[in-house]
């Protein structure tokens, strides 16, 4: 097992490499640099701007070097924790996104436990009892939850909440507790708050797991081994339960790597459309600012994280089945 | 009697009911399998096996009216997608209909009331309201402004799939702006849904080239191809997307945006090929008519294009079509943000930015119709893809 774990925290090296060159492209990507971004958005305030100054800022960040150059030493400069500075918050990019991240780390938790606990009973369910009037049910409310982008399932979401209420605040607290410290009550008021942006966000990964864990037992549920089980007498459940349930989940739970990025996205969109204070309307800004060493920090930071969930899963499900944890030996 | 009860009452005759229908089914095809199933094409059993799956059969049938009315967009749409009624802003659809209440009696041909602009003396508000006075029948066919059918210069017409005489038909409503939102819509259509094709073929081209090398010559490259799919796929798309798209020049003209905001949306859409077509290289590598060919002194190249690729482009081309709902979404929901398409561009997504303020969505609900489309076009994908996924392996049991 430790063989394995090590083998796949090798694996991540050259995955992170790739990632960070994404990164970095994201942030050269704009046309000019970001210092003369900065220069023009000072002339738009009707500041003066020195030249001189701005060749030294070019200098201390080193734009003036060729591209690999800077992107050494960029990554040098992450691996020390700093991702450089946000020119719109005048503020360390680290710092920026510390702020925000953990809400945008909830939402995208929350959505993907419940993802999870609903899909595979349903699935399960399905499956077990294919062509039923709850089968068709659950399938039927699983193609709709495929359909549906979740930006707009969010915007027909605030769309009622406004019609109901009058009110366009979604949001992740009651007011008194926005500014208030971490409390027991304000983990419960945001309890109260993030199963609207959790269950849009979990929405579409939900029906797609559906989908693939009630295709999985249907699969399972054919093979000779149940019948056998079932012609030596045990009842049904039973054999469900202990054969073709826990084979049935094994790929579910392989799904991990690509549901984690789609719940990110998800928060980000569903985020962006409700208001809430996560990391996207951050995001969103950079964008439109320019502040392209933020942007490109929060595409890796959000990365990265991806990346360590499915780690994690993997780990998880080489524990859990030996087959994949001597498979790729 | 308990709830439990009813309802499994209720499961049974049901269930009951779609056996008599499977099984039917079933006979039908064993009919046909013993008569014809072993002379029949590869191509033929596509056919039969995706001709069995209702709901893709469904699907392919809306999915063709899609494309048919992205196609025809000028001849669909009752109005140029750019004319505009300043008075008319956010006016409401009107509801076709068949029965006039005021004379109590029905009428063969569908009708709306042609819809006034009124004035609140007392909160300034401007209100809508049919004059139920006045019928406007809905007609086939009817003469409206001269259109270039695709701009082609040859094609100019003049006539409209439907229309009204003497007055304005908007079954959608109007925008903000007091444009036709179902002309707006159907001109939509023609960016959405050429944003999925486009984006899969280019997605299949690079995904081809890059699979193939990868599972065909092995090795270093193929390690180094697997690193950069798993790293890109770890990648949160919409993020991605947001963070190069703003890269993209605001002066630029429409089309070269457009071809761009479709290459960004291909850096994710490859991998997944790329993945597909080289487990089947893989796996095909050891088949004994590819070694065959081999030890007939057949080339590489020949190798891939004349005995591996032909054995399973068709079940890429079904996968490719799973890929192309993240496509259309992508495309919609940074247009949507702000970040794709910009107006004048006209985009379901392009649309749906005026439904980004909530206060003018809650007074004009119609203007998230274009969302219904991108549903339904999502699902259309979805669903024959689905079907094309099982019919490309005909002989999986048939």
């Amino acid at each position: 097992m430790g063989e394995f774990i090590v083998r796949r925290l090798l694996l991540m090296i050259p995955t992170l490499i790739i990632v960070s060159s994404i990164a970095f492209f994201v942030i050269q990507a704009p046309p000019g640099d970001f210092v003369s971004a900065h220069a023009a958005r000072l002339e738009e305030r009707g500041q003066d701007v020195d030249r001189a100054v701005l060749e030294a800022m070019r200098a201390r960040y080193g734009l003036d070097q060729p591209i690999h150059v800077q992107y050494f030493r960029w990554v040098r400069n992450m691996l020390r924790g700093d991702l450089g500075v946000s020119f719109d918050w005048n503020a360390p990019v680290t710092a920026v996104i510390a702020r925000r991240i953990p809400n945008s780390i909830l939402i995208s938790l929350v959505s993907f436990l419940y993802v999870y606990i609903v899909a595979i009973p349903i699935g399960m369910l399905s499956a077990v009892r294919q062509y039923s009037l709850a089968d068709y049910f659950f399938t039927f409310v699983a193609f709709i939850g495929l359909g549906i982008p979740n930006f707009l399932f969010a915007l027909v979401v605030l769309w009622l909440v406004f019609s109901a209420t009058g009110s366009v605040m979604i949001g992740l607290f009651s007011t008194e507790y926005v500014d208030a410290a971490w409390s027991w009550s304000r983990l419960l008021d945001m309890a109260r708050h993030i199963w609207i942006p959790a269950l849009i966000v979990g929405t579409e990964g939900t029906a797609k797991i559906v989908r693939v864990m009630r295709a999985n037992l249907l699969d399972e549920l054919q093979k000779p081994y149940v019948m056998v089980a079932r012609a030596k007498g045990l009842p049904q459940a039973r054999v469900n339960y202990k054969y073709p349930f826990r084979i049935a989940v094994n790929p579910v739970v392989s799904t991990i790597g690509w549901t984690l990025p789609s719940l990110v996205t998800g928060e980000m969109l569903v985020s962006l459309v409700l208001g809430l204070p996560t990391l996207a309307p951050v995001f969103f800004r950079s964008l439109q600012m320019q502040d392209m060493y933020l942007a490109g920090g929060i595409v890796f930071v959000l990365t990265f994280l991806t990346l360590i969930g499915t780690l994690v899963s993997d780990i998880l499900l080489g524990w859990i089945d030996p087959r994949i944890r001597f498979s790729s030996m | 009697m308990s709830f439990r009860s009813i309802w499994r009452k209720l499961d049974n005759a049901f269930y009951a009911l779609t056996e008599r229908r499977r099984t039917k089914r079933q006979e039908k095809l064993i009919e046909k399998k013993s008569g014809q199933l072993e002379f029949a094409s590869q191509w033929q059993l596509i056919r039969w096996k995706f001709a069995r799956h209702k709901l893709a059969m469904f699907a392919l049938g809306v999915m063709t009216m899609l494309f048919l009315m992205a196609i025809f967009a000028e001849f669909v749409a009752p109005y140029n997608p750019r004319a505009f009624r300043e008075d008319f802003a956010t006016a409401p659809p009107q509801r076709p209909r068949l029965y006039c209440p005021e004379e109590g009696r029905w009428y063969a041909r569908p009708f709306v009331y042609p819809i006034v602009r009124d004035f609140d003396e007392d909160t300034w508000a401007v209100t809508f309201e049919e004059d139920r006075s006045e019928k406007l029948f809905i007609r086939l066919f009817v003469r409206g402004s001269t259109y270039r059918l695709m701009n082609i210069a040859f094609l100019e017409s003049d006539l409209r799939l439907f229309g009204v005489e003497d007055g304005v038909i908007s079954l959608m409503g109007n925008d903000t702006r007091g444009r036709d939102l179902f002309s707006r819509i159907v001109f939509g259509a023609r960016i959405s849904l050429s944003v999925g094709l486009l984006g899969i073929a280019i997605s299949f081209v690079i995904g081809i080239i890059m699979g193939g090398i990868s599972g065909y010559f092995g090795g270093t490259v193929d390690v180094v191809i697997q690193r950069i799919i798993e790293a890109i796929k770890a990648i949160p798309t919409i993020p991605l997307w947001m963070a190069l798209s703003v890269a993209l020049p605001i002066h630029w003209p429409l089309l070269r945006v457009y071809f761009f905001v479709v290459l960004i949306l291909s850096i994710i859409g490859w991998t997944g090929v790329a993945r597909v077509v080289r487990g089947k290289f893989l796996s095909l590598r050891t088949e004994d008519f590819v070694k065959a060919a081999e030890l007939d002194g057949a080339s590489n190249w020949r190798l891939i294009w004349r005995y591996m690729l032909p054995s399973f482009y068709s079940y890429v081309i079904a996968r490719l079509t799973l890929e192309v709902p993240s496509m259309i979404l992508g495309e919609t929901a940074l247009s949507f943000l702000g970040l794709g398409l910009q107006p004048p561009a006209i985009s379901w997504g392009v649309l749906l930015q005026d439904a980004q303020h909530v206060r003018v969505m809650a007074n004009a609900p119609w203007l998230l119709i274009p969302g219904v489309f991108v549903f339904v076009a999502i699902l259309t994908f979805n669903f024959v893809g689905d079907g094309l996924r099982d019919a490309a392996d005909p002989y999986s049991n048939v």
